[in-house]
């Protein structure tokens, strides 16, 4: 059917922006939690805000920004250079993203070896406001590392298409979006990594 | 489903001009015309499932006492009942169904923007349904907390609660998909000269509710993850024993469900503002304001979620702030009635079925609106919360409201996709059964709640006997109109009388292409010269 071959890369972009504000809000219901738990229980966040390996937290915050800066620099790269430095940066980013969760998967054994995890014994004994800080973090850095491998998936399927011939300097709707995305979950982490690791 | 013989030209229309056969034709097909009878088909067919679930429910509550089944039974019952009606009827029924079949050709489009994503949130759907049904017959069986799935008790109970749940998540996105969708159609692939002054009121409506489907939907998300993860890993974060606080599940799952009864009642008020003024032979009266009253709607509605929760223990600065708002968003509600009763005023009224469900419309929303306002004065609704009178208040506004609309869309609409009709007589006889099925069930509900009979309850006090018999006596003759209705429908679009273009001569750009619609819908790319309640314009018959 001709209908479907019909290129609008305009909207297929708004699209992508309206799809972006539902993942904001999906994420906001947490920070919304956080900011109603971090106000009633200020005293037992900040105590097991000190406990977060900022080390971690920072590296990956580095890791994150370069990798949407390279996810920038591969939307500019198709328009104006060749499919192999496209293929490079993209791949640059998904090897960044794949860095970011093995950063992840150490300090979350890290804490889970300490006996921190959401209705552990260790945070049961302990005050109220601790368990609900920790079940936060790990609901809300979960939830982004989940969007972080998603990202990346949807990043490498873009590659293999620019590989392929599919997405070219002609029609690039697909890498621009998936970039789109990549921004949005570096974004969700500019949030977390202060409210978790920095402020507290 | 399909008709027996062609009205037209088999190849030209959108029944036969596809490129496979028999059932993959539909399921893969990303016409939004097939899409869309997709949608109306699975929609109707849960409608029914819901319905007979409410009839047990009332058959159970006939009389004092056990009648047909236990307590558990009851509870799995209405909670089934109104997840059920709730997420896979009405949410997704307008804008899926008939916003797919209809919104394109409205701006005069031949599809959607993004036709396999539409497909893909149908599949959604089907699987969030698929999930919500196996929930059912498996685990611990099915869920009892009530559609609201509040905690702690949902995080405690031992029925399938997390994959009910997760089947309602899924059918989130379906809806986010089709939010996104809608938008971006309207946006982007309105014809010539359909300017936003041109654009059919049932598309404002849909435009309107595809930002509430955009902006509230992954709230009820996020809520959604936190029932699972509260039970799976015992996160806490709602359970008083563990610091959390029950009443923020309250906030978030309203949040989102206040907005809910917009998507659902959004579009139903568009499908209203098209068929008055094309039974009234007028021009729609204040077209400007019905409108902007949809987008008002819309935002106003997003800040009320508070009036659910009232005796909940809010401080009572929440309360007069969250009692005012939702007194404001009367307002655009009642400009919508004004209107449309304006419009009907030295109209050349005929009363035909879409209109008589239409004129339904009108009385039954404006008393589950009227019911509505009792609710959101906190000290009235101190006295009926939790009661049968919340219970009729819901029925009137969303069965009365949006399903008689729907009802009124099926009579109006559907013939243009089968190219054939309903019998007059019959459908006259369905609506005047269900009309007045409808007051006697749900009318009784509210008295009932007034006296203090609760809901949700299994068993009640005898002085409440004669009017629950009263009620579930009316649940019957709603049924028995509700069957003859489908029935007169069915055999009409099989094999009824053939309609041509434009049986009800109106204005709208669906009825200037042909009947049955061609696959692209229209021949050539159309122009728009004339506004879409503009008769003088319009071919009639
Ligand atoms: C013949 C049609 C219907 C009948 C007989 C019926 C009857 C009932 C009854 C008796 C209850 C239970 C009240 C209680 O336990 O306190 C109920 C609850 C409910 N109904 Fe209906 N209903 C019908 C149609 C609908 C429709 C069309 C919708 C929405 C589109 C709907 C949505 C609901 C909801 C959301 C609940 C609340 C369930 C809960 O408390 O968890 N019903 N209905
Ligand atoms: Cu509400």
């Amino acid at each position: 059917m001709s209908h479907q071959t019909r290129k609008d890369p305009a909207g297929a972009k708004l699209g992508m922006w309206l799809f972006l504000f539902t993942e904001l809000f999906l994420f906001g219901g947490l920070f919304l939690l956080y900011g109603v738990y971090l106000a009633r229980y200020h005293r037992e966040f900040a105590a097991a805000g000190r406990e977060m390996h900022l080390g971690f937290g920072t590296a990956n915050t580095v890791i994150l920004i370069t990798s949407s800066l390279l996810a920038a620099m591969a939307v500019t790269a198709i328009q104006r250079s060749g499919r192999r430095l496209v293929l490079y940066l993209l791949g640059g980013t998904v090897l960044c993203g794949a860095v970011f969760l093995f950063n992840k998967y150490l300090e979350w054994s890290d804490e889970i070896g300490h006996g921190i995890y959401p209705g552990s014994p260790r945070l049961a004994a302990g005050p109220p406001g601790e368990s609900v800080f920790y079940s936060l973090y790990y609901l809300t850095v979960g939830l982004h590392g989940l969007h972080v491998l998603i990202g990346g998936t949807l990043l490498a399927v873009v590659a293999a298409r620019v590989g392929r011939g599919t997405i070219h300097a002609g029609d690039f709707a697909w890498l621009e979006n998936g970039a789109l995305y990549w921004h949005l979950v570096d974004l969700v982490w500019i949030f977390i990594f202060p409210l978790y690791y920095l402020v507290l | 489903m399909k008709p027996t013989d062609q009205t037209m030209t088999p190849a030209a229309s959108f029944w036969n001009d596809t490129g496979r056969s028999g059932i993959a034709s539909w399921i893969f097909s990303t016409d939004h015309k097939r899409i869309g009878l997709l949608y109306f088909f699975s929609v109707f067919g849960f409608f029914l499932v819901g319905v007979v679930l409410g009839l047990l429910i009332r058959i159970e509550l006939m009389a004092p006492g056990r009648t047909i089944m236990g307590p558990q039974t009851y509870n799995a019952l209405f909670t089934v009942h109104g997840v059920v009606m709730v997420f896979l009827f009405i949410i997704p029924g307008f804008q899926g169904s008939f916003g797919n079949l209809i919104m394109p050709i409205q701006i005069g489009a031949r599809d959607v923007a993004f036709p396999r994503l539409n497909l893909f949130s149908w599949w959604l759907y089907m699987a969030g349904a698929a999930i919500i049904l196996t929930s059912l017959f498996t685990g611990g069986g099915p869920p009892d907390t009530g559609w609201t799935f509040y905690l702690p008790f949902s995080g405690r109970t031992g029925t399938n609660v997390s994959l009910a749940v997760f089947g309602v998540f899924v059918v989130g996105f379906s809806s986010i998909a089709t939010g996104v969708n809608f938008v971006t159609t309207i946006h982007r692939l309105r014809a010539e000269g359909m300017t936003w002054g041109r654009l059919p009121l049932f598309v404002w409506s849909l435009y309107a509710t595809a930002w509430v489907q955009i902006l509230a939907t992954p709230i009820l998300g996020i809520t959604l993850v936190l029932i699972i993860a509260e039970r799976l890993l015992g996160t806490g974060l709602f359970d008083p024993g563990r610091g959390g606080d029950p009443l923020m599940y309250q906030h978030l799952f309203w949040i989102y469900s206040h907005p809910a009864v917009y998507i659902m009642i959004l579009p139903a008020m568009g499908v209203i503002s098209e068929i008055i003024p094309v039974f009234a032979r007028k021009p729609v009266f204040g077209y400007k304001m019905i409108a902007f009253s949809s987008l008002a709607i819309a935002a106003a509605g997003s800040l009320v979620w508070g009036h659910h929760m009232f005796t909940s223990g809010m401080s009572d600065t929440a309360v007069l702030v969250f009692s005012f708002l939702t007194f404001v968003v009367a307002i655009p509600s009642a400009i919508k009635v004004f209107n449309w009763v304006s419009t009907l005023y030295k109209g050349s009224i005929s009363l035909e079925a879409p209109m008589l469900f239409s004129l339904s419309f009108i009385f039954l929303f404006s008393i589950g609106g009227l019911t509505g306002l009792i609710q959101g004065a906190a000290a009235t609704d101190i006295h009926v919360h939790d009661t049968q009178f919340v219970v009729g208040h819901f029925h009137y506004v969303i069965f009365g409201g949006s399903g008689f609309a729907f009802f009124a869309a099926m009579h109006y609409w559907l013939p243009k996709f089968y190219g054939r009709r309903y019998a007059e007589k019959p459908a006259i006889i369905a609506w005047a059964l269900m009309s007045v099925g409808f007051n006697i069930l749900y009318f009784s509900m509210i008295v009932l709640g007034l006296e203090g009979m609760p809901r949700r309850y299994y068993d009640y006090l005898p002085e409440f006997a004669p009017l629950n018999l009263v009620s579930t006596i009316g649940s019957w003759i709603l049924a028995s109109g509700l069957v003859l209705l489908l029935v007169n429908l069915v055999r009409g679009l099989r094999s009824g009388e053939r309609v041509g273009k434009n049986p009800w001569g109106a204005a709208t750009l669906e009825w200037s292409i042909p009947t049955p619609p061609p696959t692209e819908n229209f021949e050539e790319e159309p122009v728009v010269t004339h506004g879409p309640y503009d008769y003088r314009g319009a071919g009639i018959p």
